[in-house]
């Protein structure tokens, strides 16, 4: 469940030159005003080095290179290996972990699954997040409530939310058995045995799970709405629903981008959801880029694994960079 | 209750009627869509095994609530869980906020184009999932593997970006005045830091140790990788066990009685601290 903690990554991608930090060293020969900026520039990170001294960062940035980018980078190297739980010593093999799982299928299958689960997880999570955050937004003592009951399931383990749901919808669970004392008869409906709807409903698990806290952050962007624009809006005899559609939902662009990205980011990564339902079943239906390097690890297959975390590696930042450059562009609109 | 006066000053009993639908619908949509789950969970840890095989929304036909605790507490060694969970947990979130803040006060401070370079490096890791396999790989080179301080190392490379990222926005709104006045009475670097600027980090400081918290204490898929062989378990990970002690059916009475006992420290935490927890939380992400 690292989805919580994703934070607006956006500013990668806004803050891409700081105002101080274009000394502008002309190659041909500077001007005399260049080189007296410059030299100024230099004496100001000198200062600032005096102040701030790069040993405050060593800590930091240690742990960073031990625990996620030497690992990150071993990624690249043991992708084209033959390492596994079978033989002694590793040898590099070129493109053949690739070749093999493209060629069987696997790959695409996967990749696909996780596309599909990551791109409905977003719909639905901001959906019901949206949704609930229009239904509980004034400030009574009822509806704050009702938030503090939404936000429980954000507090509980993934995976617990996954066995709960393994339960609820079982074909003897309490789904069905409520659905059963509507029918008059009783109801055995496999809601998780589905080679076609399972990973939707899976999707739906997840959503549940975060919807809570896609619900508080639009509260939030709600709060943050100036009065006199919406009084305005109200003056000019705008209806709830014109208004909502023309001000208070384009100006929700911020909450927006982190929502969509962190319900992104947290289903492509997405793994303790499907374990705790479905495995990765029904015939591999779900199975997920997370549970696919679970299983081929716990098989011994350790190359297998690490060029299947690679890819997914790739997919991130092919899906991810872009999507969240779309939103920002769309707040800048604005 | 917000809306008097601004409405129609005399209320019709039309009006009044309606004003009981909206709260109504809150409470059974509140009932439908997380209490019933709920009460699914607490309902059937009190049920025999058999009983819950097919768990339904019904009261037990017999109570067997001390049997499953106690049994949980045993076969699932809750009490290890929840201390290999504390173990982890807690030097991971004071680890990570530590060394992050010191490096985001002079991430936000110095102009650098290095800086900026390794500012855009520092938060990657926000975007970039961990690579899980050659992470235990890492760890098996360095005589880490299954152990705590693996784990907290991994842990804390997961989520330096989160810290990073919020708290060096947050330094570059404090006023760089407040460190020069200090400065200019001979203060070093580091009481500048520890006296004047650490002080003022509370409120980030909340934020990140909320988001970190809830993650790493719910966190069970690199900890399966890292943990997994080692003697530490974690009770997310204890979870797991004691829903694969059976292949072909689920012991659902346990299962439930682990998830309502493993679900109660975040609970208390976050109903006595409710109000910083929703502030802290929002606080980071709109802007």
């Amino acid at each position: 469940m690292t989805s919580a903690t994703e934070a607006p990554n956006s500013d990668v991608l806004r803050r891409d030159a700081g105002p101080a930090e274009r000394p502008g060293r002309a190659p041909g020969g500077p001007s005399k005003t260049e080189r007296h900026n410059t030299k100024n520039l230099r004496s100001l990170a000198r200062a600032q080095a005096r102040s701030y001294p790069a040993w405050f960062l060593i800590p930091a940035f240690a742990i960073l290179a031990v625990f996620f980018f030497v690992p990150t980078i071993l990624n690249f190297v043991y992708a084209f290996t033959n390492w596994s739980a079978f033989h002694p010593g590793v040898a590099f093999i070129g493109w053949d972990n690739f070749v093999s799982l493209f060629s069987d299928g696997q790959v695409l299958v996967s990749l696909r699954t996780t596309l599909i689960y990551a791109l409905l997880v977003a719909v639905f999570q901001n959906l019901f997040g949206f949704v609930l955050a229009l239904f509980l937004e004034k400030d009574t003592r009822l509806n704050r409530t009702a938030r503090v009951f939404f936000f429980i399931p954000v507090l509980m383990s993934s995976l617990a939310v996954g066995y709960i749901f393994q339960a609820i919808l079982q074909p003897d669970g309490a789904l069905n058995g409520f659905l059963g004392l509507f029918a008059g008869h009783s109801v055995s409906i496999p809601w998780l045995g589905s080679t076609t709807w399972t990973i939707v409903v899976v999707a739906l698990v997840q959503s549940w799970k975060f919807m809570g806290l896609s619900m508080l952050i639009y509260l939030a962007g709600f709060k943050t709405m100036s009065e006199d624009v919406l009084e305005a809006a109200k003056i000019d005899g705008a209806s709830w629903l014109r208004t909502l559609r023309s001000i208070r939902f384009p100006l929700l662009a911020p909450a927006l981008t982190f929502n969509v990205a962190t319900a992104l980011l947290g289903s492509m990564n997405g793994f303790d959801v499907v374990q705790g339902t479905t495995k990765g079943g029904p015939a591999q239906t779900t199975e997920v880029l997370n549970i696919f390097i679970y299983r081929t690890f716990g098989q011994g297959l350790y190359a297998q694994a690490t060029t299947m975390s690679l890819i997914l590696f790739l997919v991130v930042i092919i899906i991810a960079f872009p999507v969240i450059k779309f939103l920002r562009k769309r707040e800048e609109v604005l | 209750m917000t809306a008097i006066g601004r409405t129609a000053p005399v209320r019709t009993s039309r009006r009044h009627a309606r004003d009981y639908v909206r709260p109504i619908g809150v409470v059974i949509v509140t009932l439908f869509v997380v209490g019933i789950p709920m009460w699914m969970v607490l309902v059937n840890s009190f049920k025999t095994t058999g009983e819950s095989q097919s768990p339904n929304l019904a009261l037990p036909k017999v109570w067997n609530i001390a049997e499953n605790y106690a049994q949980v507490f045993t076969q699932g060694d809750i009490v290890g869980g929840f201390l290999g969970s504390l173990l982890v947990t807690v030097p991971s979130v004071v680890g990570v906020l530590v060394v992050g803040s010191a490096a985001s006060w002079v991430l936000a401070r110095r102009t650098t184009r290095v800086m900026s370079f390794l500012y855009s490096v520092g938060i990657s890791g926000i975007v970039l999932p961990p690579a899980v396999i050659t992470i235990v790989l890492t760890l098996k080179n360095l005589g880490l593997a299954g152990t705590v301080l693996g784990m907290v190392g991994v842990y804390m490379g997961m989520f330096m970006a989160t810290v990073i990222f919020f708290v060096t926005g947050f330094v570059r709104s404090i006023p760089v005045e407040l460190e020069e006045a200090a400065r200019i009475d001979g203060a070093r670097p580091t009481q500048v830091y520890l006296r004047i600027i650490l002080p003022l980090l509370g409120p980030v400081i909340a934020t990140a140790t909320i988001l970190v918290t809830l993650s790493v204490w719910n966190e069970v898929f690199y900890a399966f990788f890292v943990l997994g062989g080692g003697s530490t378990s974690t009770l997310p990970l204890n979870l797991f066990q004691v829903a694969s002690q059976t292949q072909y059916t689920q012991n659902w009475n346990l299962i439930f009685a682990y998830v309502v006992i493993m679900s109660l420290p975040m609970l208390i935490v976050f109903i006595v601290a409710q109000r910083r927890i929703v502030s802290g939380i929002t606080a980071g992400a709109v802007k």
